[in-house]
């Protein structure tokens, strides 16, 4: 990092409460920033709609997920048991829904799941083991107690003087270049 | 709701109004009153600071363990090897070298195996039901009872699997290969269902602690003083910066999760209680099996609950996280269901008198008072009256009391079990084959091996991971409210 040149890659501006964070988050909204998020240590009620975020799309990977478990569970069981190698036990007919519905009931959470993990990861961008915003000594405390808003240099609406005075303006408590 | 607000008009305003004093932010002027549902009994008592939680969960995994550790450890490991020295032997013998034999040729091992799982469901249902019901107390809990779910379950697969005998042949039983005559497994059997069951949930449930881990795994990151600890952390965390762009995908998959947990936790001991319900043996062939297996495995669960978690409250200094309240909560629903097994045993008997099979008849009334008698009375001592005591708030609120009403409630719940597989079994249709099953020092010892497993990962789990979920904690406190006095709200805003 230090061997190479590193250049602004946006601001980052530091708050003390969630309220205030909030209150951050309407302004920067307002002013039509695209490029931006907030960073706090849990999830802050009414931030979604603060930032003007949509609802979360996490709901149709689990959708996927679920139904091809619940129909690969029901074709494993009839191709197994009544097409690939029929045999007749307890009297019982080769195939139906009925004793293949708990397997497949099954099968339709365990994909629901990895669905809703993987379409959360991807939805997210994770795993993103790199970040520049990990090179900011304060940005750790990010997941402890401090609370942040950052604006990429690439928005088309950011400058370096007028965003940083729009940050200073909502209250902001400390304001930084962070670099790459 | 009445309860919650009888409780606000004792504990509530008045810590309100000092945390607002004692706050060391600049005096904030309060809008109006807080919405009621903050007026409720608090969940991190004394006002701690958002630091403060931090420190104090992360502070337990990060600092050196304290000397009690090592011997814990020693010991909990000590069993680990002693199952696996047995689960060794009886593979290299034979299931002979347990006391199963005809005609009770399951035993301890199902017991076991129904024990272990049962264990598993309270930390499912603290982290899904519990959610989804919008029950905030469940953050103080949740993190432990989900990784007690874990163990639980890999206690709980050793015991199947193992009672097969030669255990190597079990990838042609369970996974779906077909075996050397090309024959797949049917899947007319619930005993296949339950591998597909317990798998699942084994998986789903890894899948849900490892989510809600992440971003507690970036504050152990972000805290880490060693390079090791930084990188390790910083792996599994996946680079998590808390972006609120993330949080919101985070916060829905939680909720799909929990949503998918709730029926799959439902659906696992009822497919349990299907190895015995589908099959036509008298006291095993009866409808209630399912709700009344799902209810008992909350009871046990919560009882392991207690009993780990009261230990880890005083022994790391929990209390202002881990409340007398939680702890309250948590005898409620053993309460709760305690009765529910309890109603189960009396209706099992009941139909078994009304149903007019004398067959079923019989299987009850050998329960109660054949050889087995003693087993069938621990049983409902340890189940049906000892959750009762938790009526009174003395009782509930007396942690020592509490712990020891918790153990009860384990013995009780594997005596349920071994009730309901060796009774029924060992006395066939015909005298000509009754028998009466007595476990060998193997059953004994790979039982007391498998605690020594169980602790040994939960001994682990709290020397390298946050035993509370400190974000969650966070986000149910004041502090984390923007429309709260103490989470920053001011009187222009709102």
């Amino acid at each position: 990092m230090s061997a190479t040149q590193t250049r602004p890659v946006g601001l980052l501006a530091q708050y003390e409460t969630p309220a205030d964070l909030l209150h951050a988050a309407l302004e920067v909204r307002d002013a039509g920033y695209s490029k931006w998020d907030v960073y706090s240590p849990f999830p802050i009620h009414g931030m979604d709609a603060a930032m003007g975020l949509k609802n979360s799309k996490v709901g149709y990977f689990t959708f996927a997920g679920g139904i091809t478990g619940f129909f690969s569970g029901m074709l494993m069981i009839w191709f197994m048991n009544k097409f690939d190698y029929p045999i007749v036990v307890g009297g019982k007919p080769l195939f139906t829904p009925l004793f293949a519905f708990p397997v497949s009931y099954e099968l339709t959470i365990l994909l629901g799941a990895f669905g809703t993990l993987f379409g959360m990861a991807f939805l997210n961008r994770l795993p993103k083991l790199y970040n520049p915003l990990f090179n900011v000594e304060r940005f750790r405390r990010v997941t402890d107690d401090k609370f942040f808003v950052y604006i990429e240099a690439i928005d088309p609406k950011y400058s370096a003087e007028s965003t940083r005075s729009l940050l200073e303006k909502t209250g902001a408590t400390a304001i930084e270049v962070v670099e790459d | 709701m009445a309860n919650a607000a009888a409780m606000s008009a004792g504990a509530a305003p008045s810590s309100k109004k000092g945390g607002a004093h004692s706050h060391p932010a600049p005096p904030k002027i309060v809008a109006a009153a807080p919405p009621r549902e903050l007026e409720r009994y608090p969940l991190v008592l004394n006002n701690r600071p958002l630091n403060w939680i931090t420190e104090r969960i992360a502070g337990v995994c990060e600092k050196p363990m304290p000397i009690w550790w090592w011997p814990a450890f020693i010991v909990s490991f000590g069993g680990m090897m002693l199952m696996a020295g047995l689960v060794t032997y009886l593979i290299a013998t034979g299931v002979g070298v347990w006391g199963l034999n005809q005609p009770a040729a399951w035993a301890w091992d199902i017991t076991n195996f129904v024990f272990w799982i049962g264990i598993g469901h309270a930390g499912t249902l603290i982290s899904a039901v519990l959610c989804l019901l919008r029950q905030k107390w469940r953050t103080a809990i949740n993190r432990a009872a989900e990784a007690m779910t874990l163990f639980a379950v890999a206690c709980a697969g050793i015991f199947p699997v193992v009672h097969t005998g030669r255990v190597w042949m079990a990838l042609w039983w369970l996974p779906p290969i077909p075996n050397n005559m090309a024959i797949w497994p049917q899947f007319r059997s619930p005993l296949l269902w339950d591998v597909f069951a317990v798998s699942t949930y084994g998986t789903v449930s890894l899948l849900f602690w490892y989510t809600g881990l992440v971003p507690d795994l970036a504050t152990l990151r972000d805290r880490a003083t060693c390079k090791i600890k930084r990188l390790l952390y910083g792996f599994f965390s996946l680079g998590w910066t808390g972006s609120n762009r993330n949080w919101s995908n985070y916060e829905k998959a939680y909720l799909i999760l929990a949503g998918l947990s709730t029926p799959l936790v439902l659906s696992v001991h009822s497919i349990v209680s299907f190895d015995f319900a589908v099959s036509q043996v008298p006291g095993w062939h009866t409808t209630i099996f399912p709700p009344y297996f799902v209810a008992g495995a909350i009871f046990s669960g919560f009882g392991m609950v207690l009993t780990l978690m009261l230990p880890m409250r005083a022994l790391f200094h929990l209390e202002d996280i881990i409340t007398v309240k939680h702890v309250e909560l948590m005898c409620k629903v053993i309460l709760a269901t305690g009765s529910m097994v309890g109603y189960a045993y009396g209706m099992e008997f009941f139909i078994a008198w009304y149903g007019g099979s004398p067959y079923e008849l019989y299987a009850f009334k050998n329960r109660a008072f054949g050889p087995y008698w003693w087993a069938y009375w621990s049983m409902i001592t340890c189940n049906v009256i000892s959750p009762h005591l938790f009526w009174s708030k003395k009782i509930r609120t007396n942690m020592v009391l509490v712990w020891i009403i918790a153990g009860f409630v384990n013995v009780g719940m594997w005596f349920e079990r071994f009730v309901i597989i060796v009774t029924s079994i060992h006395r066939d249709y015909l005298p000509s084959s009754w028998g009466y099953f007595t476990p060998t020092w193997v059953d004994v010892f790979t039982f007391v091996g498998s605690f020594g497993l169980f602790m040994t990962l939960f001994l682990l789990f709290i020397r390298y991971l946050p035993a509370i979920a400190i974000s969650e904690v966070k986000a149910v406190t004041p502090q984390a409210d923007p429309h709260h006095p103490l989470g920053g709200a001011k009187e222009h805003h709102h």
